[in-house]
């Protein structure tokens, strides 16, 4: 069985900066990972670079076994790729249940089962469909990031981009959003999540990246995250 | 230093020419030159276009020429009455028009200029349709200006006196403070600067010296017609600019000359280009000076976008780089010493 | 009757005459907005290519004995076609850029259409029948209606309503206004935004195309008749913000009426009325009537 996603050599630039040094990484269907960092180290661009945002790119990302790198970013989607970006994108021309019904079923995943159904979203997310005829913007901070990730969860993809969902959120609400992630790792999806707040993402990854100037410098399994401890404080500067 | 030489040689070619062209042809250069520079106060170093600025052309033209004719008042006169028009106008427009943004503004600027435009069609003392005639050429100081070579050098210093006032205040401390709102308006405004004070100014100089442009043109022509204020002349003004290259000094003044020249040659240039290929209907370039001039246009949007003395700026500033990396020492080969 | 010193019948002609003018403003404006919504581009060619519309009826009626209707339906899919191979071949390189430049290259492409119709027809106007079905007049009572006149405004609203409607309320309108918020996340999640673009402007040249094949029977048809227009329509635009599409389309025919009234008490001012208006709404509510500034 391919990788869900696999990146080898990755650089990119936006305009004439070069802000990818070579990053590769491997994540099998399933996992969860965590990428790590300072601000500025580059790992939203990493994600932003697997959906085609940057600029130019070269190397090779292969999402499923398919080449990716050199489709246009509604191609990539179409591999079974959910992106939800840091600043969460709700759109507010659109209700919630606009927002929620926007991106289009993808026909992606072999045999995999195709995106969830809006019955099987309102299950897991209660509170958006009280919501759902409200001005997407309308929404509280929690409530919209349930909204983003409900939104990608719809298409069918299988493979989750989650950039700081955690961010900027009450305690109370970070909680529920752990508990999603596990929900979602149990019926097997395969999420690459980038998080500043280490606490919350220690628990729910399988392994993590570490990235410093575009490239990635450390790689630690959830197994000896204690032992590597020391190691990790000095990067994060935790 | 290279400039220097520059500006020395072109000031003695522009004193020689009228010996080599016709010197009605090359006022009607310079006139246009200013024009095009006064318009590029705007967009090259404030990043506003106007999408008007043959309002302030015509009204210049007009006032001149009716304070010549009509009221009889003497050349320095009715040159400082057109200039004070088009400043008024300049006023009321850019105190309009400053108040949205971006692309609105332009719009704006379009519509003002074409109520100008109804406002020059329908008053009496523009002639409407039949225009401006019979302006007389008079004196200035004892100088006889029915001599088209006189005429010619006094044109001339109108023009460098308007050049060298974009100059300095492109390089004055006011200057730098609208290069600054173009580059980034939010930015200056946080270091407190009144953008909008700042932008108004120079929304008035720049209508100002279009305004000097248009009354000498009045007075070198002795006419003055509503193709001075119709859109096509603002837009003729946008394309000279970008055609020499916006936010340059000298651009808009290669520009001018190469668009005018053109306008001038296109009936020639179209029976050449017939009889070349074979293509009759290259022999009605000359009445078709829109379909060149939206050709022109679209291929400098296209692919020139740095127009002339861009181009070649840019060209002179990749050569200087190339100089000066093969003159530094190289970074020595343990990683370490000064980067290029 | 008479109503300030003018007959009825006169002021309800003007009146109507002011709301097919409005009609041609509103289909303009509501055009353009769309365009400007999704690309960013202010499209000055909006009223060549309206020219070229009323120009492609008269060819085709007079030169290849088709009919009005089949026109009305031809000419503006040619003008969509034509549209969609100009964002294809030329507008989108310049997304990147500053949007001056779309504004600077579609200025161009006006001058050029112009120049090609001018070369080949002149200035002076060509005019089309009014078609059979539609000609005459009908009795109101309060007024005598010219059918032509009562199709062309009822015709214009049904096309801005319903275009309304399918940008508002329908699943490929969610597309557009999400579009135009973040073109970008809507390509992540799958959709062809850059045909989505292409087809966009297509669909607001058509609107101009077919607001064309509308005026051919009523107004004089030059090559000039479509920059007199968007300049108006600028106005329009400006004074109405480009934000809502409702608002695009009332602010199009209240100044349609508004210019229809100001020709029946004071002919002269007519031709600025608009202008003053727009005078007016920015010294007293900059942003527009119903504007959300971008």
């Amino acid at each position: 069985m391919s990788a869900a996603l696999e990146i080898s050599n990755l650089q990119a630039w936006y305009g004439e900066s070069h802000v990818l040094h070579g990053i590769s990484l491997s994540v099998q269907p399933g996992e969860v990972v965590a990428l790590l960092g300072r601000n500025g180290a580059g790992r939203t661009t990493t994600l932003r670079a697997i959906m085609g945002l940057t600029g130019r790119r070269s190397g090779s990302i292969k999402i499923n076994g398919s080449e990716a790198i050199g489709l246009p970013t509604h191609k990539i989607a179409h591999l079974g790729v959910g992106y939800c970006p840091e600043e969460r994108g709700i759109f507010a021309s659109l209700s919630t249940e606009e927002n929620l019904m926007l991106p289009p079923v993808l026909a992606s995943s072999k045999g995999a089962a195709a995106g969830m159904s809006i019955a099987e979203i309102y299950a897991m997310f209660p509170n958006l469909q009280e919501r759902r005829n409200s001005q997407g913007t309308r929404l509280s901070g929690g409530e919209q990031q349930m909204l983003a990730v409900a939104r990608i969860l719809r298409t069918g993809a299988r493979l989750l981009l989650l950039d700081e969902i955690s961010e900027g959120l009450a305690p109370v609400i970070v909680q529920a959003l752990a508990r999603m992630i596990t929900t979602l790792k149990e019926k097997g999806y395969t999420i690459v999540m980038v998080e500043q707040n280490f606490r919350f993402a220690a628990p729910l990854a399988d392994r993590f990246y570490v990235i410093e100037h575009g490239q990635i410098v450390e790689t630690i399994a959830s197994a000896d995250l204690n032992a590597r401890m020391p190691v990790l404080t000095e990067l994060l500067g935790v | 230093m290279n400039k220097k030489i520059l500006c020395m040689a072109a000031l003695i070619l522009a004193l020689a020419a009228p010996f080599v062209a016709y010197p009605v042809f090359l006022m009607k250069l310079l006139c246009f030159g200013l024009f095009a520079c006064a318009f590029n106060l705007l967009i090259g170093y404030t990043g506003l276009l106007s999408f008007g600025h043959a309002a302030f052309l015509g009204a210049g033209g007009y006032v001149m020429g009716y304070a010549l004719t009509t009221a009889g008042l003497p050349v320095p006169v009715g040159i400082l009455l057109g200039v004070l028009a088009s400043s008024l106008l300049g006023l009321v427009m850019g105190a309009l028009a400053i108040r949205r943004q971006g692309i609105y503004f332009s719009m704006i600027t379009l519509a003002l200029a074409q109520m100008v435009y109804f406002a020059a069609l329908r008053a009496p003392f523009t002639h409407g349709e039949d225009g401006l005639q019979g302006v007389p050429r008079g004196s200035l100081f004892g100088l006889d200006l029915s001599n088209d070579l006189v005429l010619y050098y006094v044109v001339l210093a109108i023009f460098v006196a308007g050049f060298a006032l974009i100059v300095r205040t492109v390089h004055s401390p006011f200057g730098q403070v609208l290069k600054a709102i173009k580059e980034n308006e939010p930015r200056a405004i946080s270091l407190g600067y009144d953008v909008d004070r700042y932008k108004l100014l120079a929304f008035v100089l720049s209508a100002a010296l279009a305004g000097l442009a248009g009354a000498t043109k009045t007075l070198v022509l002795s006419f003055e017609t509503l193709t001075d204020v119709h859109w096509t002349m603002s837009g003729l003004v946008i394309l000279m600019t970008l055609v020499g290259g916006m936010g340059t000094l000298v651009g808009p003044v290669v520009g001018a000359f190469l668009i005018v020249s053109l306008e001038n040659r296109l009936g020639d240039l179209g029976t050449w280009l017939a009889g070349v290929t074979g293509v009759e209907w290259f022999a009605t370039l000359g009445e078709s000076v829109g379909v060149v001039t939206g050709l022109v246009f679209v291929a400098c949007v296209l692919l020139f976008r740095r127009g002339v003395v861009g181009e070649i700026g840019a060209l002179v500033e990749s050569r200087r780089r190339l100089r000066v990396r093969r003159t530094l020492p190289v970074s020595r080969a343990d990683g370490s010493g000064t980067p290029l | 009757m008479e109503i300030f010193g003018v007959p009825l019948q006169a002021l309800m002609s003007q009146l109507l005459l002011g709301l097919v003018n409005g009609s041609f403003y509103a289909m303009l404006s509501l055009g353009l907005a769309v365009i400007f919504g999704l690309l960013n581009v202010i499209n000055f060619s909006h009223g060549a290519l309206y020219m070229v519309g009323a120009f492609l009826a008269y060819i085709g009626v007079t030169q290849f004995g088709l009919n009005y209707w089949m026109m009305l339906v031809l000419a503006p899919l040619a003008v969509g076609l034509l549209g969609i191979v100009i964002e294809r071949s030329m507008l989108r390189w310049l997304y990147k850029l500053d949007h001056l430049y779309g504004l600077l290259l579609t200025f161009g492409l006006t001058l050029l259409l112009e120049g090609v119709f001018r070369s080949f027809y002149g200035v002076s106007g060509q005019t089309l029948d009014v078609p059979d079905a539609l000609a005459g007049a009908t009795d109101l009572g309060f007024m005598i209606l010219p059918n032509y006149r009562g199709w062309v405004v009822g015709a214009s609203l049904s096309v801005c309503l319903a275009t309304w409607f399918v940008i508002e309320k329908t699943r490929l309108g969610a597309y557009l206004r999400a579009g135009t918020e973040n073109p970008k996340l809507v390509e992540a999640f799958g959709v062809n935004v850059p045909m989505m673009v292409m087809l966009t402007y297509g669909f607001g040249v058509a609107l101009a195309g077919l607001a064309g094949v509308l005026a051919a029977p009523v107004i004089n048809v030059t090559p000039l008749m479509g920059s007199n227009l968007i300049i108006v329509v600028f106005a329009v635009v400006v004074i109405g913000g480009m934000g809502s599409i409702l608002g695009s389309i009332v602010t199009g025919l209240g100044l349609g009426v508004i210019e229809g009234l100001t020709r029946v008490f004071y002919p002269e001012g007519s031709e600025v009325v608009v202008f003053v208006v727009m005078v007016i709404v920015l010294m007293l509510r900059p942003a527009g009537l119903f504007g959300k500034e971008k």
